[in-house]
């Protein structure tokens, strides 16, 4: 897979929801962690933040090194902002806008989630 | 408004507008920038990092985003081809013209290239942009390719070429650096520590010919060569030329600004050119006639050039240009400042030399004994900051002013005294020019109790970095001088060092995360102290990593190392380094039958690499049907015991080292502590196993066993100390385990041992007060504590194949079964690797 069709995530904002993927039961993530979801053809992180009751998604490929890992990556919380670290190098990137934290890499696309009946949703817009 | 038109974005040019716009006064001028380049300015001075990671972005100074958010037009990729006076405007390349009311030319300099017949052919470079290096690495690949063990040279042993000798053996060539001069390095050092710094790179592999002038550069195309006459040749595959800079000034010339007789556009000390709307900063500025190839003086000069424009006209260049400087080149140390070397009548020098460490310190001081006139320091120049400080403030010396590099130091008093004795108005950082004043001002008034928020609130530190250690120094002074103690907090989420929180563990009972976030701590945490309470969990109560799996780093939480591609490594423990045929084999169908590739570590082990993440229970379910266990390479937990043949086999043995080495490596494995430990068992002296190598270490003497603790080797290697001599193994053993918890209960998180002893008040005395003279009555503590863990241990491998939950976190996809398809590998020496990263 070349780095150009690896580039393809974008965030979706909610309003611009299409389509509420079903990604699975809201067990099969683990408590205060992420786990990855199959999406079509993109590798979307799912992060549980049960503590504070809250769920982040993003692109699971972390654009320091192209490497599709951000879901086993720790979260976290600074200043209030949710964020994830990269399991490889920590470059860390806020859940909220994708904005890298500690670095100038590019943003990652964040994408929305919800909880219902205890299945988790991903908002795609395609 | 009024335009300014700024003529280069390189790191002079980029000063100026972040120092104008930072202004209120700048919202009345409209700026625009052109740069030659195609990218907005970058930091040139650390452009080796680039070999490193690839990553032009790390290197920005800003992103294009901050030119329009301050109402900056940047213009790349235009170079400016002729300047009008009369007309006040100037034209570019493309033919556009922009009027202007001030022009700033920060065009900076390009290397020089002497002519030398040959020059122009393939693979001769020179060394200034990030374009030069993209092209330096494209042709070493291209050579090393068709011809194993190619050679670069560079042309000129200055800082720069040293700089890019090192950039080309990173890239796997055998580097040459040729020097015209008989000496490296020859503006900055005296004979001698040219010397020595000669021979310290010399060893590192760097080939040095000094004293050759080239005549001819060899080759039918591309370059095979260096003619230095006579018969003299130097085979070579690939030229970097770094014989200097000369300024950039065509446009001056151009349009008849005075110029300086060996180049350089004349300034004054308002740096304004001797059009007075025309200001020169930079490399490109002639002041004093002087060049200055640094990027401090040209931050200083875009400073001038700021306030004069905007008027505050008192704001001028120093008559004296401060050319001191300390530099890591491949790995060493060098710095001079004031004047470096200098003849017997102008004072005297005081020169420590110790050619063994590569290490050389020379002092220049005046005769009445009283100033500090210059000095140059290559292997060692930690003292640096405060030597050019008490240069640059004229301070007294010490009685006996050899102190000053050869020390009372060690035991306590310094020669110096701390940093706070400075005067206010010392410059601390240069390249950013701030004082110690507003250092402490910082601090104290505003607040900023860090290194990294004083960095962002005045911007000291950001240059070269050079002066972080004084910086750290002075906050903590600060803070010492109104009572605060400097408090080490593991991050925002707790107000508490790693010690303090075992003990609150500890002595509350606390089972888990959330419980200590909950009641100690405040948000809900991040990702250091996730795994630094983790660490403190298992050291209290033994618990593997599977329980509280997701506030571990990734290579505890999946139990295994995370590779460049996101698969991971498996290494069973293979304790003391002793593994049957039988095992091996097992391990050889194990790694066949997943594909792995597989190497012997530097710890006396197997690795098998490249295993994805649904792989891993197999693998370990198959490793431990065999009786392997987990090999814990990837905690913070007891490494490898490395041991020798020993007594067993070796005609010098003094007694058995593999058995021990086998022994402790089951006493320790699984123990959780602040950093990884390892430890070493060598049969005698010989030290065949390295254990003066290691965390703790133990070697056979005539009468018994010497005990070692402290060492490691890594990034800053520390030969193990002497804990106690000549023991019987028991006695050995329990000091250990008394050293080992000791550590864990009072380290800082990722803390080696070394650094810990190091930190430790007393030494390695008080150390063997406490566990040996149990001085603290502790010990009894302590051995209990250490032997509950030896007798709960369990593999925590074979939990995790054997609990379904735990084996459930080892999918790509939650919804899916399929593996990641990202993850390519491709064919290396019968073996595989994964792909490079782009
Ligand atoms: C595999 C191995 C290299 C090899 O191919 O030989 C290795 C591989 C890694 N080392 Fe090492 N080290 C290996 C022996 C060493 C040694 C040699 C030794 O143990 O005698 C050293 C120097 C000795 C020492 O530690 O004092 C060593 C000093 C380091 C350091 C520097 C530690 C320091 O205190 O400065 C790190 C970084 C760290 O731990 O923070 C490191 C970190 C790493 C990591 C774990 C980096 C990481 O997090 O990915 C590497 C994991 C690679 C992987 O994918 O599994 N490795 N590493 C060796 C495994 C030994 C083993 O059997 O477990
Ligand atoms: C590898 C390396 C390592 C170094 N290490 C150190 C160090 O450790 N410490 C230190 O103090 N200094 C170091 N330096 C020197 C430092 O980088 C320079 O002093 C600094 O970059 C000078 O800044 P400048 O803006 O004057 O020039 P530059 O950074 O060269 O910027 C000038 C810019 O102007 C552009 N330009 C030129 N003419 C035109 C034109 N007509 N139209 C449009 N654009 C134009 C150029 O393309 C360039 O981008 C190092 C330099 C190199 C190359
Ligand atoms: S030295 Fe260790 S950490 Fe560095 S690349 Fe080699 S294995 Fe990795
Ligand atoms: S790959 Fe994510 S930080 Fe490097």
């Amino acid at each position: 897979m070349t780095i150009e069709n690896l580039n393809t995530y974008e965030t979706v904002a909610s309003e611009n929801v299409k389509i509420w993927f079903k990604a699975a039961a809201t067990s099969k993530f683990p408590k205060n962690g992420g786990a990855c979801i199959k999406y079509k053809d993109k590798q979307i992180a799912v992060f549980n933040f049960t503590r504070e009751d809250t769920w982040y998604a993003c692109q699971n490929l972390c654009p320091h090194k192209m490497e599709m890992v951000l879901s086993r990556g720790m979260i976290g919380e600074e200043n209030m902002e949710a964020k994830v670290a990269c399991p490889l190098h920590k470059n860390t990137f806020s859940l909220q806008t994708g904005e890298n934290l500690n670095g100038s890499l590019k943003a990652i696309a964040t994408y929305p989630v919800k909880v219902e009946n205890g299945f988790v949703y991903v908002g795609f817009s395609d | 408004m009024q335009t300014i038109l700024i003529v280069g974005n390189g790191m002079v040019g980029y000063k100026f507008c972040e120092k104008f716009v930072a202004r209120a006064e700048s919202k009345k001028y409209k700026l625009i920038v052109f740069g030659e380049e195609p990218r907005a300015a970058y930091d040139r001075v650390h452009l080796s990092v680039y070999f490193e990671n690839r990553d032009a972005q790390a290197l920005e100074l800003a992103p294009l985003d901050w030119y329009s958010d301050n109402d900056i037009d940047l213009i790349v990729s235009e170079r400016v081809t002729d300047i009008h006076r009369t007309k006040k405007t100037i034209t570019t390349a493309s033919e556009k013209e922009y009027n202007y009311d001030y022009l700033v030319l920060a065009t900076g300099s390009a290397p020089f290239v002497p002519p030398i017949q040959g020059v122009e052919k393939q693979g001769v470079f020179v060394y200034r942009t990030i374009e030069d290096l993209e092209d330096m690495m494209a042709y070493a690949d291209k050579i090393k390719k068709v011809k194993p063990g190619a050679r670069a040279a560079i042309l000129g042993g200055g800082l720069l070429g040293l700089e890019a000798g090192k950039a080309v053996m990173d890239m796997g060539l055998e580097p040459h650096v040729v020097e015209f001069a008989p000496k490296l390095m020859p503006r900055q050092l005296d004979a001698r520590s040219s010397n020595v710094m000669q021979l310290t790179l010399e060893s590192m592999g760097l080939h040095i010919h000094a004293s050759k002038a080239t005549n001819k550069i060899l080759g039918n195309g591309a370059i095979t060569g260096m003619d230095f006459g006579e018969d003299d040749t130097l085979e070579v595959d690939m030229l970097v030329i770094s014989a200097g800079i000369r300024p950039r000034d065509e446009l001056g010339k151009t349009c008849n600004l005075e110029m300086g007789v060996r180049g350089g556009i004349v300034v004054n000390d308002k740096m304004q050119t001797s059009d007075p709307d025309i200001y020169a900063i930079g490399e490109v500025a002639l002041y004093n006639q002087m060049i200055y190839g640094l990027v401090a003086p040209g931050y200083e000069m875009a400073e001038v050039a700021v306030n004069q424009i905007l008027k505050k006209d008192d704001v001028v260049m120093r008559p004296e240009i401060d050319m001191s400087t300390k530099l890591k080149l491949i790995g060493v140390d060098v710095a001079s400042f004031g004047i470096p070397y200098m003849p017997a009548d102008k004072g005297l020098s005081i020169i420590y030399e110790n050619k063994t460490k590569g290490i050389y310190k020379r002092i220049n001081v005046s005769h009445d004994g009283k100033t500090l006139l210059g000095g140059i320091m290559v292997g060692d120049a930690e003292d640096y900051s405060i030597l050019h400080q008490m240069y640059l403030n004229n301070m007294p010396l010490p009685e006996n002013a050899e102190e000053l590099i050869v020390g009372s130091r060690g035991e306590g008093a310094s020669a110096f005294g701390s940093a706070m004795d400075l005067p206010d108005a010392a410059v601390i950082c240069s390249c950013e020019a701030v004082t110690k004043g507003a250092i402490c001002c910082s601090v104290l008034e505003d607040g900023n109790e860090s290194v990294k928020g004083i960095a962002k609130a005045t911007k000291a530190g950001t240059g070269c970095g050079g002066c972080k250690p004084m910086i750290s120094d002075l906050v903590t002074e600060s803070l010492k001088s109104i009572g605060k103690t400097v408090k080490v907090r593991i991050c925002e989420h707790f107000e508490y060092s790693r010690q303090e929180l075992y003990d609150i563990v500890k002595t509350r009972g606390i089972q888990n995360y959330n419980e200590l976030i909950d009641t100690v701590g405040s948000g809900h945490g991040c990702e250091i102290c996730k795994p630094a309470v983790a660490a403190i969990f298992a050291s209290i109560y033994n618990e593997t990593a599977n329980l509280q799996d997701t506030i571990q780093d990734t290579n505890d939480r999946f139990l295994a190392n995370i590779q460049r591609n996101g698969t991971y490594s498996v290494v069973p423990r293979v304790a003391g380094g002793e593994i049957s045929p039988k095992q091996l084999m097992a391990m050889g169908r194990i790694a066949k039958k997943y594909d792995l590739y597989t190497k012997i570590t530097g710890g006396q082990r197997i690795d098998m690499f490249g295993a994805q993440l649904h792989e891993l229970p197999l693998i370990w379910e198959e490793l431990i049907a065999e009786g392997f266990e987990t090999g814990q390479a990837y905690g913070k937990s007891l490494r490898t015991v490395k041991s020798c043949v020993g007594s067993t086999w070796c005609r010098y043995g003094m007694d058995e080292s593999v058995s021990f080495a086998i022994e402790i490596e089951h006493r320790y494995k699984g123990i959780r502590s602040p950093h990884k430990f390892k430890g070493g068992v060598s049969g005698c002296i010989r030290e065949c196993a390295e254990a003066r190598g290691k965390d703790f270490g133990f070697i056979a003497v005539e009468g018994g066993w010497n005990v070692y603790v402290g060492g490691n080797g890594g990034a800053k290697p520390k030969h193990a100390e002497l804990l106690a001599e000549k023991v019987d193994k028991e006695t050995a053993i329990k000091y250990v385990d008394r050293f080992i918890m000791f550590y864990i209960k009072t380290a800082q998180p990722l803390q080696r041992t070394a650094a810990w002893l190091d930190k430790l008040e007393g030494g390695i005395t008080y150390l063997q007060n406490v566990v040996i003279h149990d001085s603290l009555g502790i010990a009894t503590e302590l051995d209990a504590e250490m032997q509950a863990y030896v007798d709960t241990y369990k593999c925590e491998w074979k939990e995790a194949v054997e609990t379904p939950e735990i084996r459930e976190r080892y999918t790509h996809f939650v919804n899916s079964d399929e593996t990641d398809n990202n993850i390519e590998f491709v064919d290396l020496r019968d073996q595989k690797m994964p792909k490079e990263w782009a």
